[in-house]
C-alpha cells in the first residue's frame, strides 16, 4: 500500500514537472519570467505537498479507525482498559496478518476480519484520494502558470523552507535532548542533593535493594569521576599534544610533498581504528607491559591503570591534532614565510616566531576538538582503566570516568526511577555542560587570536 | 601606444658612469633553472654602492629571479638551481663558509605585497634585531625600532599604536613597515620587488621619496614595471628580456639613447 501510494506520487510529480515544463517551453522564451524548468518544478511541488499531506493525515487516521472498530467487534467493554486493549489489539493484528500462533477464538477471528476489511477499504480510499488530489493539483498548477508567473520565486521560497526545516531538525533535536536530560537530572536532584552530587568524594551508585544489604550505601559524589576523567584526559593530551603538533609541523614545514602525501592519510587512518580495537590493545598489550615494567622499577601498578588508558586514548586523538594543525599551518600564507626567511630567520625560528603564532587559533581549536573526543571516549577506558571509582591522581591506579559510569549504570535491566538510573542522566548533563564550556572557551580564544590574512 | 620617449629628470649630481661609485654587487655568468626551465641566462651585472639600480623588463623575463639570487631566496624553492658567481664586497655569496643567515642580514628584501607578520608594529620591526641578537637591552631594542620606523618615514603615523597589530595598518603603511623591518638589521643592500605595485599614487610617492633618502646609506635594487618610477628613483637601469640581461647603464642613457632595439621598444611601450 505504502509502496503503491508513493509510486503514484512519484509518477504524478514527474507528470506535473513534465507538463509544467512543456507548457512554459511552448511560450515565447523572451516573455517568460522564469525558465521552463522552474515552471515544471512549481507544478511538481504543487503535486508533492498535498499528496504528502493526504498520506500523513490519512494513514494514522485509517489505522485508528480500523483498530477502534476491530476492538469494538471483539468486546465493546474493552475501550477503557488500556492494558488489555493493547494485548487484544496485538492479537487481532497478528491474526489479520496470519502470524498468530495457535488457534484464534471465533470472536478474535471476527475482529480480525473487521480489521482486515476496514484496512483494505481505507487503503483503496487513500490511494484514490491521493490520486484525486494529485490530479487536481496538476490542473491547478497548470492554470496558475503564465508567461509573467513568478515560478522561480515560488520554487526558491520552497527550497528555503526545506533548508530551514532541515536546520531546525538539528537544532530541535539538540534542544530536545538537552531538555530531556535536564528533566531527568532534576528528578535525580529530588533524591540526591546537588551539593552531595557535585562535591561528594565517594561514588558508589549501588543502592540497597534490601535494608540489610552491605556495601550498597549509594554514594553519589562525582569528584572521583571528575578526577579520573581529568587524569586520563590529561595523560592523553600529554601524549597526543606534542606528538600531534610536532608531526604537523614536520609534515607542513619540513617534509617533502611526496612524503606528506603518503604519511598524512596514514596518520588519519589512526582516527578510523574502532575504539574497541584500541581498547583491546590497551588492555591486553599496554597495560600488562606497564605493570611489568613498573614492577621492575619497584612500583606498584594496578593491572588496569589510568596510564594505559590515557596513552592509548592519546594515540587515538593524535590524528585530530596532527591533521587539523597541519591544515591550519598550511593555510599560513607563503608570503609570511618568505618575509621571515628574507630577514635571515632559520626555518625553526620561522616556525616558532611566525607560523605557530599565526596558526595559533586553529591549533587551539584542534586541541579542543581532541579534548572533547577524549572526554567523551568510553570504550578504551572501560577496557583499560577499570571501573573502580578511586579518588586519586596517581596514573598507575585504576580510575573511572563519566562516560564509563553512565554506560555501567545503564547496561542491564534497570528500574527507571531509582536514584542510580537517574544518576546517569545527571552525569550526562554534567558532561554536556563540561564540553559546552570547553567549546565556548575555544571559540573565545579563536575569536581573539584569529588572524585575518587578506 | 605611447611613442614618445619617457621624460626623465636625473639630478645632475647622479650623472656619470658607474665607475664613479664603488661596485657593491658583482654577478658573473649567473644562470637559474627551475627544474627543466632555464629562467636566467648568463647574467653579468655590476651594481654600484649607495645608489638605486632599477631592473625592468616584460613580465616573466626573470627580474624577480635575479633579485632572489642576491639574497639566496631561491634556496627556499626546491626546484630552483642557481649557478654562476655572485659577489658582495668581493666575497662569494655561495661560499660554503658563509652562512645564509648572515647573508640575509646584510641583504634585506621588501616584497611586492606588503607582508607584515601578524604581530604588533613594534614586534614586526624588532623581529630581525631579535633574531640576530643586535640589541642587548630593551632600551637598545627600543632605540633600533624607533629609529628604523623614523627612517622608513612611518614613526609619526604609528607612534601611538606600536602595540597594535601590523596587519591593521593601511597598505602603504604596511609596506613602509616592511621597509622598516628590513632596515632594522642595518643591511648593506636592500632588494625591493615591485614594492609599490599594490599601492596608490600617494603611498607610492612616499616610498619613492624614502628610497631617495635611503640610498645615502644603502645599496638599493628595485624591480619595477613602471618606467616613470624607474626613471624617477634610479641612477642605473638594467633591462631584462626573456631571461637575458639585454642592456644596462645609467638610467638617463637607457631611457634616452638605448643601444639595443629591444630596450627602445620596451621603454617606448611597443611591447611588454
Ligand atoms: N618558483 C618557480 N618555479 C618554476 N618556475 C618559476 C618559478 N618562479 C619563476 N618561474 C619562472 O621563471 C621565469 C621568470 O620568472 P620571474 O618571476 O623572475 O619573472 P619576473 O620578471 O619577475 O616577472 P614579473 O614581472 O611578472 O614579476 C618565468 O617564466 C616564471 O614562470
Ligand atoms: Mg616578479
Amino acid at each position: 500500500m505504502t509502496l503503491l501510494y508513493f509510486a503514484t506520487l512519484l509518477s504524478l510529480v514527474a507528470a506535473g514537472y513534465y507538463f509544467g515544463r512543456s507548457r512554459a517551453a511552448a511560450v515565447s522564451q523572451a516573455a517568460l519570467h522564469s525558465r521552463p524548468a522552474y515552471h515544471g518544478a512549481f507544478v511538481a511541488i504543487a503535486v508533492l505537498l498535498p499528496m504528502l499531506a493526504v498520506f500523513a493525515v490519512g494513514v494514522p487516521l485509517a489505522q485508528r479507525l480500523a483498530e477502534a472498530q476491530a476492538v469494538n467487534a471483539f468486546d465493546p467493554a474493552l475501550a477503557g482498559d488500556e492494558l488489555r486493549r493493547g494485548a487484544v489489539l496485538r492479537d487481532i493484528v497478528a491474526v489479520a496478518a496470519g502470524r498468530f500462533s495457535g488457534e484464534p477464538s471465533a470472536a478474535l477471528q471476527r475482529a480480525a476480519e473487521t480489521y482486515r476489511s476496514l484496512r483494505s477499504w481505507s487503503d483503496a480510499l487513500l490511494i484514490a484520494g491521493g490520486l484525486a488530489f494529485g490530479l487536481l493539483a496538476i490542473a491547478f498548477g497548470l492554470r496558475s502558470l503564465s508567461a509573467r508567473f513568478r515560478a522561480r520565486n515560488h520554487v526558491e521560497r520552497f527550497v528555503t523552507v526545506v533548508l530551514f526545516a532541515c536546520a531546525s531538525v538539528a537544532v530541535l533535536t539538540t534542544v530536545g535532548i538537552v531538555f530531556s536530560v535536564l528533566f531527568e537530572t532534576l528528578r535525580f536532584f529530588e533524591r540526591v542533593s546537588p551539593v552531595e552530587f557535585l562535591f561528594g568524594l565517594h561514588w558508589s551508585p549501588q543502592t540497597a535493594i534490601r535494608a540489610d544489604q552491605a556495601g550498597s550505601s549509594g554514594a553519589f559524589g562525582i569528584i572521583p569521576l571528575v578526577a579520573g576523567t581529568l587524569l586520563i584526559t590529561t595523560i592523553a593530551i600529554l601524549v597526543a599534544g606534542p606528538i600531534g603538533l610536532f608531526s604537523a609541523i614536520y609534515l607542513a614545514e619540513y617534509a617533502s610533498p611526496r612524503f606528506r602525501a603518503i604519511v598524512k592519510p596514514i596518520l588519519e587512518i589512526l582516527a578510523g581504528i574502532p575504539t574497541v580495537v584500541l581498547g583491546f590493545f590497551a588492555a591486553l598489550t599496554l597495560a600488562p607491559w606497564i605493570r611489568d615494567s613498573g614492577g621492575l622499577l619497584g612500583l606498584n601498578v594496578a593491572s588496569e591503570s589510568a596510564l594505559a588508558a590515557g596513552i592509548v586514548m592519546g594515540m587515538m586523538i593524535i590524528p585530530f591534532i596532527s591533521s587539523l594543525s597541519d591544515d591550519v599551518i598550511n593555510a599560513v600564507p607563503q608570503s609570511l614565510r618568505d618575509g621571515s626567511y628574507a630577514m635571515g630567520a632559520t626555518r625553526s625560528e620561522t616556525v616558532k616566531k611566525v607560523i605557530l603564532p599565526a596558526a595559533f587559533a586553529g591549533i587551539v581549536s584542534a586541541f579542543m576538538l581532541a579534548i572533547s573526543r577524549a572526554v567523551g571516549e568510553t570504550m578504551i577506558v572501560v577496557m583499560a582503566a577499570g571501573l573502580a571509582a578511586n579518588l586519586t591522581f596517581n596514573p598507575l591506579e585504576a580510575v573511572t570516568t563519566f562516560t564509563v559510569q553512565i554506560k555501567t549504570i545503564l547496561v542491564g535491566d534497570q528500574e527507571f526511577d531509582s536514584a542510580k538510573t537517574l544518576a546517569a542522566f545527571a552525569l550526562g548533563f554534567v558532561l554536556f555542560f563540561f564540553t559546552l564550556t570547553l567549546n565556548v572557551i575555544a571559540l573565545q580564544i579563536v575569536k581573539r587570536y584569529r588572524e585575518q590574512y587578506d | 601606444m605611447m611613442n614618445t620617449m619617457v621624460h626623465v629628470e636625473v639630478p645632475a649630481a647622479d650623472r656619470g658612469p658607474a665607475a664613479d661609485r664603488a661596485i657593491k654587487v658583482v654577478a658573473r655568468g649567473v644562470n637559474v633553472h627551475y627544474g627543466e626551465k632555464h629562467a636566467l641566462h648568463d647574467v653579468d651585472l655590476d651594481i654600484p654602492e649607495r645608489a638605486v639600480t632599477a631592473l625592468i623588463g616584460p613580465s616573466g623575463c626573470g627580474k624577480s629571479t635575479f633579485l632572489r639570487c642576491l639574497n639566496r631566496m631561491n634556496d627556499t624553492i626546491p626546484v630552483a638551481r642557481v649557478t654562476g658567481r655572485i659577489e658582495i664586497d668581493g666575497h662569494d655569496i655561495h661560499d660554503p663558509e658563509l652562512d645564509v643567515v648572515q647573508l640575509r642580514a646584510r641583504v634585506g628584501m621588501v616584497f611586492q605585497k606588503p607582508n607584515p607578520f601578524p604581530k604588533s608594529v613594534y614586534e614586526n620591526v624588532a623581529y630581525g634585531p631579535r633574531i640576530h641578537g643586535l640589541a642587548r637591552t630593551k632600551g637598545e631594542l627600543d632605540e633600533i625600532v624607533v629609529s628604523s620606523l623614523r627612517r622608513a618615514g612611518l614613526y609619526e603615523e604609528v607612534k601611538d599604536r606600536l602595540a597594535d597589530s601590523g596587519t591593521g595598518l593601511s597598505g602603504g603603511q604596511q609596506q613602509r613597515l616592511c621597509i622598516a623591518r628590513a632596515i632594522a638589521v642595518s643591511p648593506e643592500v636592500i632588494l625591493m620587488d615591485e614594492p609599490c605595485s599594490a599601492l596608490d599614487p600617494i603611498a607610492t610617492a612616499k616610498i619613492e621619496e624614502l628610497m631617495d633618502e635611503l640610498r645615502e646609506n644603502f645599496t638599493i635594487i628595485i624591480v619595477t614595471h613602471s618606467m616613470q618610477q624607474a626613471a624617477r628613483v634610479s641612477q642605473r637601469t638594467a633591462f631584462f628580456h626573456l631571461g637575458s640581461l639585454v642592456e644596462e647603464g645609467p638610467t638617463e642613457t637607457i631611457f634616452t639613447t638605448p643601444k639595443d632595439r629591444r630596450t627602445l621598444d620596451y621603454i617606448t611601450g611597443r611591447f611588454g
